[in-house]
């Protein structure tokens, strides 16, 4: 061990010389000092006790293998654990079991090994360094010169640079052949819908009544109390058989009832309410988070996932966070039943703003 | 490699071992590849563990995700759920979502497996951002690694569309409202956006293909990048050979350390079980993405509180750190700047973190190739410029829990969203400061140390009555691990042949200054002997 160190030495300093040559290069603004330390070469080696005392040594081999015995363990125990704790149905606490012992099985029979191996590279494995000479990455002048020489060779042999027009055409054509491919990308959406239209409306139509999501029922203005809130959805949209999630993404509505006194409501929009009772879509106009959180008493509406805050009592005004547009209030009335019922669509497209929208 | 007279001189007493190894070697020429990597000196540090870590969670990540495309489909067809979990029996939800929870509740072992893949995803992403920082922080870019930093960076982003599309997978709650986020964000691209969205959806938000499009990207297209570059990215370090701190004996020209066969294979294959066990500890105790709390996707609810994995966090929290209003309509159009400036924010910093390497190599003009790792201190202004990166990505970070954060300590939401606002925008500087500064006095305490050795905690007595403390000089070993290190200067600006000064010159001159005019040198032969005589 102490030889291999003492040739490193060697090694080291016989090289300097021929690799201060070898990796030749630009300092650029590196300062290279005149009278700076000299590398003193490699520490004496130093043993470990397990190189000195036979009893150490013994103990560090008996830990070894004592650890790898039980990985061994470990892998039976987890093969009897799966058979020892079966899945129940219906009780997530045999879930919970069957999970955990399968699992430590498997890290005892994991850190046995590990724990195992690298003890014993750390005690008992002979504790010499290797020394390595770098060579440039960029290998010799001779190698550099020899692939430059293929390169003009193999230019020369086929005319690359001098018949400029099979050039230029054939870099022309592997230009544009990938082109049809990404085409047929544009399968990846309907060819027969617009966005833009479908963006713009939502199931919402005069006369559909509002409903409870996630059952359906329709709601009646009587059931409304003040400080109430409901979660509300298009009366038909549980029985749709396609495209329910979509519709749903869009038409998702949050009903308040406020003190007619809290409300202010713009004079063009004194009809859309009833009795105190507005809607506004929930779908956030930040990036679509459905606005879930509504502070009674404040009536402010909290999108959770980037916290943006609306004024029910102003429109749905934007009062904090990353939205800009007030959230879209839907006209509503009451029909001859007492039902809650749209007047008509949103008057604007809800959800996160997009580029054609204006 | 004498095969050839072992094979002459005692045909018939060899082992089978040795018969083995012969009939392979005969075939594949494997012996080359022994001999010359073998025993190659592999150099040793705790920080050179980071890679390794990355390296093997992925490997869990891997043989985990295999098994779990055995039971996972990738389908969003409607069905009621009849597994064995009680509360949601007879829930509508897709068959990706179905099948996740089968996976969870009707597979024995399944819930661990699949915990495993999840938390060594986490594992994962985690390890190789500390291996970048480990490998910023010591110059471990430098020439001839700057390419190597890109694949490895290319790796960091690669991993997180990786989390990101396996994240979105089961289909419930939470990863519903994550793809919302994501299809918000594209929708909000000027120009491009609103067809993306629709591309990307076959159809409006959510559609029936996500999940299966994402699948293929998550067990497929991705997957098979991240394995051939780390392929090259691990062959990359063979070929360099591994980086080393300076120490006695090491040299820009040589590449000490245990020999990779026996010492390098057993600590490093062993620390592969470790982690791997590690893994399987936290899986077989900790529950992580528990879908079936949060029920299938559904446009309508969410839960308050919702996090997204921790390395999309920068992400969601720089969307919710815009002000109000940076939104407006102009040309008729939709200019969503509450979504563009937290994505170009974002692209600019993944650009200059990608492109660093080559920008410092531009400024320092050394063309030399580098080995020696730098110890941070040595390299003031980068490590301020990594401290001012970091503090950016973790107000970003910290905002995406702005809402845990208000709950949990009793503050306004508002007040938190503003404290980050200016912890991103001002935190920076004042990090690169205090780094600066604190590399800059940590340097002057290495020279200290070497012109006048430790102070030994020995107080003496002198016959005059004066108290004195020994100072106990270093000895050369001590002293080379301060004093070896590379010292560069501001760049003088001269005129080129033409006896012109350009602008790009100047502006080189311009960072040069920056980085490089509070230089503490280190100590010299000279300075050591005139020291001594000057002090005691």
């Amino acid at each position: 061990m102490a030889q291999d160190d003492h040739s490193g030495t060697e090694l080291a300093a016989a090289d300097s010389s021929l690799a201060a040559q070898e990796f030749a290069g630009s300092t650029g603004t590196a300062v290279i000092p005149h009278d700076a330390f000299e590398n003193p070469g490699f520490e004496p080696h130093r043993p470990r006790v397990t190189d000195e005392d036979a009893g150490r040594e013994k103990r560090a081999q008996r830990t070894v293998y004592t650890l790898f015995y039980l990985s061994i363990l470990g892998s039976v125990w987890a093969i009897a654990a799966y058979m020892l704790f079966p899945i129940e149905s219906n009780d997530v606490g045999a879930v919970r079991l069957n999970n955990m012992f399968i699992g430590l099985g498997v890290t005892l029979a994991l850190l046995g090994i590990g724990f195992g191996a690298v003890h014993w590279g750390k005690t008992l494995m002979t504790s010499a360094e290797s020394i390595d000479v770098r060579h440039p990455i960029g290998g010799s002048e001779a190698t550099q010169q020899g692939a430059v020489e293929v390169f003009r060779q193999a230019d020369e042999e086929s005319g690359f640079s001098r018949r400029t027009v099979i050039r230029n055409s054939l870099i022309g054509a592997l230009l544009v052949f990938p082109l049809p491919a990404v085409v047929l990308f544009r399968g990846l959406a309907p060819q027969d819908q617009i966005p833009v239209e479908l963006l713009s409306h939502t199931m919402w139509a005069k006369g559909t009544r509002l409903a409870l999501d996630p059952s359906g029922v329709p709601i009646r203005a009587a059931d409304v109390t003040i400080g109430s809130a409901f979660h509300v959805i298009p009366e038909g949209l549980v029985d749709l058989e396609h495209g329910r999630l979509e519709e749903k993404a869009k038409a998702a509505v949050l009903l308040m009832r406020l003190d007619p006194s809290e409300l202010n409501e713009a004079p063009d929009r004194e009809s859309w309410s009833y009795d105190g009772i507005v809607a506004y879509s929930k779908i956030c106009t930040h990036v679509g988070c459905p606005v879930a959180l509504y502070e009674q008493h404040t009536h402010h509406l909290l999108c959770p996932c980037h916290q943006s805050q609306f004024d029910v009592a102003n429109h749905c005004e934007v009062i904090f966070g990353p939205a800009k547009r007030p959230l879209p209030q839907l006209p509503i009335a009451v029909d001859d039943e007492g039902y809650l019922i749209a007047q008509s669509d949103f008057t604007e497209p809800v959800g996160p703003s997009f580029w054609e929208r204006h | 490699m004498s095969t050839a007279t072992t094979r002459s001189t005692t045909p018939a007493k060899r082992s089978f071992t040795a018969g083995a190894s012969e009939y392979i070697n005969d075939r594949t020429g494997l012996a080359v590849a022994i001999k010359g990597l073998g025993r190659k000196a592999f150099p040793d540090h705790w920080s050179f563990l980071l890679g390794e870590v990355a390296l093997f969670s992925f490997i869990v990540v891997l043989v985990s995700g295999t098994f779990l495309t055995f039971f996972f489909q990738a389908s969003m067809a409607e069905v009621h759920y009849e597994g064995s979990y009680v509360p949601l029996k007879g829930v509508e939800m897709s068959v990706a979502m179905a099948s996740t929870l089968d996976i969870s509740f009707d597979i024995r072992g399944g819930l661990f497996v699949r915990q495993m893949h999840h938390w060594a995803a986490l594992l994962f992403v985690a390890a190789i951002g500390l291996h970048m920082l480990r490998v910023f922080f010591t110059g471990a870019f430098r020439k001839p690694r700057e390419i190597n930093w890109v694949f490895g960076f290319t790796l960091f982003i690669l991993a997180m569309a990786e989390g990101f599309t396996g994240y979105s997978l089961p289909d419930d709650l939470l990863s519903g409202n994550g793809l919302r986020i994501i299809d918000g964000m594209v929708k909000g691209i000027p120009l491009i956006g609103t067809w993306t969205s629709f591309l990307i959806f076959g159809g409006e938000f959510p559609g029936t293909d996500i999940v299966g499009r994402l699948y293929t990207l998550h067990i497929l297209l991705l997957p098979a990048l991240v394995v051939a570059l780390i392929a090259v990215h691990v062959g990359y370090v063979f070929i360099h050979k591994h980086t080393q701190f300076a120490g006695p004996g090491r040299e820009p020209t040589n590449s000490v350390g245990p020999p990779i066969l026996p010492i390098y294979a057993a600590k490093a294959g062993g620390f592969l079980f470790l982690i791997w066990g590690v893994i399987a500890l936290i899986a077989a105790l900790f529950t992580i993405n528990p879908i079936w709390n949060y029920g299938p996707y559904d446009p309508s609810p969410v839960s308050a509180g919702t996090q997204p994995d921790w390395y999309i966090g920068f992400a969601d929290g720089a969307l919710r750190l815009i002000p109000p209003g940076w939104e407006f309509v102009w040309l008729d159009r939709t200019w969503s700047f509450n979504i563009l400036v937290p994505l170009i924010a974002i692209g600019i910093f993944i650009v200059l973190v990608l492109i660093y390497p080559f920008i410092e190599a531009w400024i320092k003009g050394d063309k030399r190739e580098h080995h020696i790792a730098d110890r941070p201190r040595n390299a003031p202004t980068r490590t301020a410029i990594g401290a001012a990166g970091v503090t950016f990505y973790a107000g970003l970070w910290a905002a995406a829990s702005s809402d845990i954060l208000a709950t949990h300590f009793s503050l306004t939401m508002e007040g938190v969203i503003h404290a980050l606002q200016a912890t991103v925008i001002v935190g920076p500087f004042i990090a690169y400061f205090i780094t600066k500064r604190v590399c800059l006095a940590l340097q002057k305490k290495d020279r200290e140390i070497v012109l006048h050795g430790y102070e030994s905690g020995r107080i003496v007595k002198l016959p005059g009555g004066e108290f004195i403390e020994v100072h106990q000089p270093l000895d050369e070993y001590e002293r080379w691990r301060l004093v070896s290190y590379e010292s560069y200067q501001p760049l003088m600006i001269r005129p080129n042949a033409r006896g012109k000064i350009t602008v790009g010159q100047r502006v080189r001159a311009g960072f040069s200054r920056w980085f490089f005019e509070d230089r503490i040198a280190p100590v010299s032969k000279g300075e050591l002997e005139s020291g001594h005589d000057g002090h005691h």
